[in-house]
C-alpha cells in the first residue's frame, strides 16, 4: 500500500518548513513572529541533516556509523536556543523603548 | 502482533497497514485505560488521605464502605456540568489547552517500563525522553491561562511558565546521577543495574545519590504543579489560577493531566532511584532463577511480580505526594523561585560532581563488593578508546 | 518500528502534523496561535527524528525546542502584549513580496529534492577508499557514541579495517568547547540586555525601592 520512506520524503517535509518559515519572516512584523519563522527555517535544515545521517533510511551504508549529521543538529539546537534567548531580551528592550513589538516602528536610524 | 493479526485476517500484503493501524490503536486504548485507572485511583486516594489528615473519613457513601466508586460519581458530576467559554477568551485555544496539557503525560507511559520486559516501546534514551515529554505539559497550562482572557488566569500561566522551566534544570541534574551510574539512558538497563538487595538501589549507592533523590522529589512535586508548589492556581491569591475560567469536562482534563503526571514522575523516580521492578529482597531471583533460562510461564510470573513491585512503589510515591499537599503550607512565588535557584540547583550540581568523583575514586563501592552495571555502553566506549589508541 | 508499513503510516502522520503546524504559523492572525502551530510543527519534527533512528536528537528536540524555546517565546508574547490576543497586521504588499520570493524558491528546492536519487551512493565512494567491499548494516547512534564524539573520540570516521586515523578525524571537542563558551556569553548577554532600565544617577536598589 505505502511506498517505503526514503530520504526524499524527509526532504519534502524540510522544503515545506523552509518555505513557510520564509513566508513567515517576510509577512509578519511582530518580532516574536519573526523569531518563530527563523525557528521553522532552522528546523528545515535539521530535518535534512537527520535524513542524510539516518541509520534507518540508509540501512546498508558502508561507514557503518555516521554521527556528523546528528551532532550538527545538536549544535543547531543549542545555537537556536541561545539565539531565542538573546532575541527575546532584545524584544523586551525594544518593547520598553518603543512601547510596541512591531519592527517597522523601530526606525530611528533611518536617514 | 500486527503480523499475527494480518495472518489471522488473511489480509493481502497491500492491506497490511490496516492491521498495523488496528494494533496501534488497540495498544493506545489499553495504555489510556491504564492511565485513566491510575487517575481514578489517585483521585480517590487524594480524598481519602485528605480526609484522614483532617480527621475526617473521606468518601464513604458511593460504592460500599470505602467509597470506591467516588471517582465515577465525580466524573459523572463533571460531565453533566455546564461547559462555559468566557466571551473574552480565544475559543480555539481555550478548547485546545486541556488536551495539550494531558497528551504529553500520556506519552510518558509509552516509554516507562513496568517490568524488565513490559514496556510499550523500548527507547534507547527513555530517561531523557520522559524528562523531555514531561516538560511539554507546561505549555497546555500556559496556553489555558493565556486563552482564558482573564487576568487571574494569565498570572497563573506566567507563574507556571517560570516555575516549571526553572525546576526542570535541577530535576534533570538529579535524574542524571542514576544515568551516570548505570552508564546508559535506557530505563530497562537502569532498572536491571539495581537488581538484588535493596542496598543496590541507586538511592543508597552513595551519599550524593541520596541527596539527589530528595532533590528529585522536591523538583518532581514542583514540576507537576502540585501543592505546596501549586502557585499557578494558588486559590488564596489568584481565585483558581490558570483554570479559573474552566468548568466541567475541560477542567477535569486538566486534573487528569495533573494526576497522570504524578503517577509518571513517581514511575520515573522509582526506576531511577528505587530499584524499579526489583523488590527490596531478591525474592524473584530465589523463586525463578536467572531470567534467561526459564519457560514462558515462569518468565511471565516473574514479570508480573516485577510489575506488582513497581506499582506498589508508585502507589507509595503518589500517597506521599498527596500527604505533602495536605500537610505543608504554600510558599510565596519568590520563595519558590529562590528555593529552586539558590538551593536545589547548586545542591544538585554538587551532588552530580560528588557522584562523579565517588565513581572515580571508589569504583567498587565502599565495601569493595562491586556494583552490577549495565555493560553495553561501557563496552562501546572501551572499544572506541581502543580503536583510537591502537596505531 | 513495526515494519515498513508501520513506519510509512507514522511518517505520513507526523509529516502532516509538521506541515500543518507550519501552515498554522503562516496563516494565523494571532501570535499565540502561531506559537501553538510552531509547537505542533516542532513536535512533528521530533517524532520524525525518532522515526529516522535519531532517538537522542529527537528527545533533545522535545526538551530544548518544544519545552524550552517555545515556552520562552510564549513568555515573551505575554510580556510584550499590550492587550490579550492582539491581531498581527499584515499588508498586501508584504504578502505579494513573500509569494513572489517563495514560489521560485519552492520550485528550486523541489527540483533539487526530486533530482536526489535515494541510493547508498556514499558507500561506493568510501568502498574505493578503504577497500572494503562487503556492506555492513549501519550501527544505531547511541547517546554514548554521540557523547564520545563530542569529547573527541569519534567512532564514525574509523575505517572498518582499523586503518590509520588522520588529523581532523578526532571528533568535535573544539566545537563543543566553543559552543559552551558561546552559551555562557549568551547567558550573560541576555541577562544584561533584559535587565530593568535604570535611570542615570540612581542605583538599582533605589529604583526598586521606588517601584515598591
Amino acid at each position: 500500500m505505502f511506498s517505503p520512506i526514503t530520504p526524499a520524503h524527509y526532504l519534502f517535509v524540510g522544503i515545506v518548513l523552509f518555505v513557510t518559515g520564509m513566508i513567515c519572516l517576510l509577512t509578519k512584523r511582530n518580532i516574536i513572529a519573526i523569531l518563530i519563522g527563523v525557528e521553522l527555517i532552522l528546523n528545515a535544515a535539521n530535518i535534512n541533516f537527520i535524513a542524510f545521517s539516518s541509520p534507518v533510511l540508509f540501512p546498508k551504508r558502508v561507514p557503518p556509523l555516521v554521527l556528523d549529521g546528528q551532532i550538527f543538529v545538536l549544535f543547531v539546537m543549542i545555537l537556536a536556543a541561545a539565539e531565542a534567548a538573546v532575541a527575546l531580551a532584545i524584544a523586551l528592550h525594544f518593547y520598553s523603548r518603543f512601547g510596541t513589538v512591531d519592527v517597522d516602528q523601530g526606525d530611528e536610524l533611518k536617514g | 502482533m500486527a503480523q499475527w493479526l494480518s495472518d489471522w485476517l488473511t489480509l493481502s500484503p497491500q492491506w497490511e497497514w490496516v492491521a498495523y493501524l488496528t494494533v496501534a490503536l488497540l495498544q493506545a486504548v489499553i495504555l489510556l485505560a491504564l492511565v485513566m485507572t491510575a487517575v481514578a485511583l489517585a483521585t480517590w486516594a487524594e480524598r481519602k488521605v485528605a480526609g484522614r489528615i483532617q480527621d475526617r473519613l473521606g468518601p464513604t457513601r458511593v460504592g460500599g464502605r470505602f467509597g470506591w466508586l467516588q471517582p465515577l460519581a465525580d466524573g459523572l458530576k463533571l460531565f453533566t456540568k455546564e461547559d462555559l467559554i468566557p466571551a473574552n477568551a480565544d475559543a480555539v485555544l481555550f478548547r485546545l489547552a486541556p488536551y495539550l496539557s494531558f497528551a504529553p503525560v500520556f506519552g510518558v507511559f509509552m516509554a516507562l517500563p513496568f517490568s524488565d520486559g513490559w514496556v510499550a516501546h523500548h527507547f534507547n534514551t527513555a530517561a531523557f525522553f520522559i524528562l523531555a515529554v514531561l516538560g511539554l505539559e507546561v505549555f497546555g497550562i500556559i496556553l489555558g491561562g493565556y486563552a482564558s482572557g482573564s487576568k487571574w488566569s494569565l498570572l497563573g500561566g506566567m507563574r507556571e511558565a517560570a516555575q516549571v522551566v526553572s525546576y526542570e534544570v535541577p530535576l534533570a541534574f538529579s535524574a542524571m546521577l542514576p544515568i551516570l551510574l548505570a552508564g546508559t539512558m535506557d530505563l530497562v538497563a537502569i532498572g536491571e543495574a539495581q537488581r538484588g538487595w535493596f542496598w543496590n538501589w541507586f538511592v543508597f549507592h552513595d551519599p550524593f545519590t541520596f541527596v539527589a533523590f530528595w532533590i528529585y522529589v522536591i523538583c518532581a512535586v514542583a514540576g507537576t504543579n502540585r501543592a505546596p508548589f501549586d502557585l499557578a492556581e494558588a486559590e488564596s491569591e489568584l481565585v483558581a489560577g490558570f483554570h479559573t475560567e474552566y468548568s466541567g469536562f475541560r477542567w477535569s482534563v486538566f486534573y487528569m493531566g495533573e494526576y497522570a503526571a504524578m503517577a509518571a514522575v513517581c514511575g520515573l523516580g522509582v526506576v531511577l532511584f528505587l530499584g524499579g521492578w526489583n523488590g527490596p529482597i531478591p525474592v524473584a531471583e530465589w523463586l525463578f532463577g536467572p531470567a534467561s533460562s526459564t519457560s514462558p510461564i515462569v518468565n511471565f510470573l516473574s514479570q508480573l511480580l516485577g510489575a506488582v513491585n513497581f506499582i506498589i512503589k508508585c502507589i507509595i510515591g503518589v500517597v506521599f505526594m498527596i500527604s505533602l499537599r495536605w500537610t505543608l503550607p504554600r510558599p510565596r512565588i519568590d520563595q519558590v523561585m529562590s528555593m529552586c535557584w539558590k538551593y536545589c540547583f547548586p545542591l544538585a550540581a554538587l551532588a552530580f560532581l560528588g557522584a562523579t568523583l565517588w565513581v572515580l575514586m571508589l569504583p567498587d563501592g565502599l565495601l569493595g563488593q562491586g556494583h552490577p552495571k549495565a555493560s553495553t555502553c561501557e563496552q562501546s566506549v572501551m572499544v572506541t578508546v581502543e580503536r583510537i589508541e591502537t596505531p | 518500528m513495526t515494519g515498513p508499513d508501520g513506519m510509512a503510516i507514522l511518517f505520513w502522520l507526523f509529516a502532516i502534523v509538521t506541515c500543518g503546524g507550519a501552515l498554522v504559523v503562516v496563516l494565523s492572525r494571532h501570535i499565540v496561535r502561531a506559537a501553538v502551530g510552531l509547537i505542533l510543527s516542532l513536535f512533528g519534527v521530533a517524532m520524525l527524528f525518532l522515526l529516522a533512528g535519531a532517538e537522542f536528537v529527537g528527545a533533545m528536540q522535545l526538551m530544548i525546542y518544544v519545552g524550552g524555546t517555545v515556552v520562552l517565546l510564549a513568555f515573551g508574547v505575554m510580556l510584550t502584549a499590550r492587550r490579550p490576543l492582539l491581531p498581527l497586521s499584515t499588508t498586501r504588499d508584504q504578502w505579494l513580496a513573500a509569494v513572489l520570493l517563495a514560489c521560485p524558491l519552492t520550485v528550486i528546492l523541489v527540483q533539487a529534492a526530486l533530482s536526489y536519487a535515494p541510493t547508498d551512493s556514499v558507500s561506493a565512494q568510501v568502498d574505493a577508499h578503504s577497500g572494503v567491499s562487503t556492506p555492513v548494516g549501519m550501527l544505531p547512534v547511541t547517546p554514548a557514541r554521540l557523547g564520545m564524539a563530542l569529547l573527541g573520540f569519534s567512532q564514525d570516521n574509523h575505517r572498518p579495517d582499523g586503518g590509520e586515523v588522520s588529523h581532523g578525524d578526532s571528533g568535535y571537542l573544539l566545537p563543543f568547547e566553543l559552543i559552551s563558551v558561546h552559551l555562557l556569553v549568551v547567558l550573560i548577554g541576555a541577562a544584561y540586555l533584559a535587565r530593568r532600565e535604570v535611570p542615570s544617577g540612581m542605583t538599582p536598589r533605589d529604583n526598586q525601592g521606588q517601584l515598591q
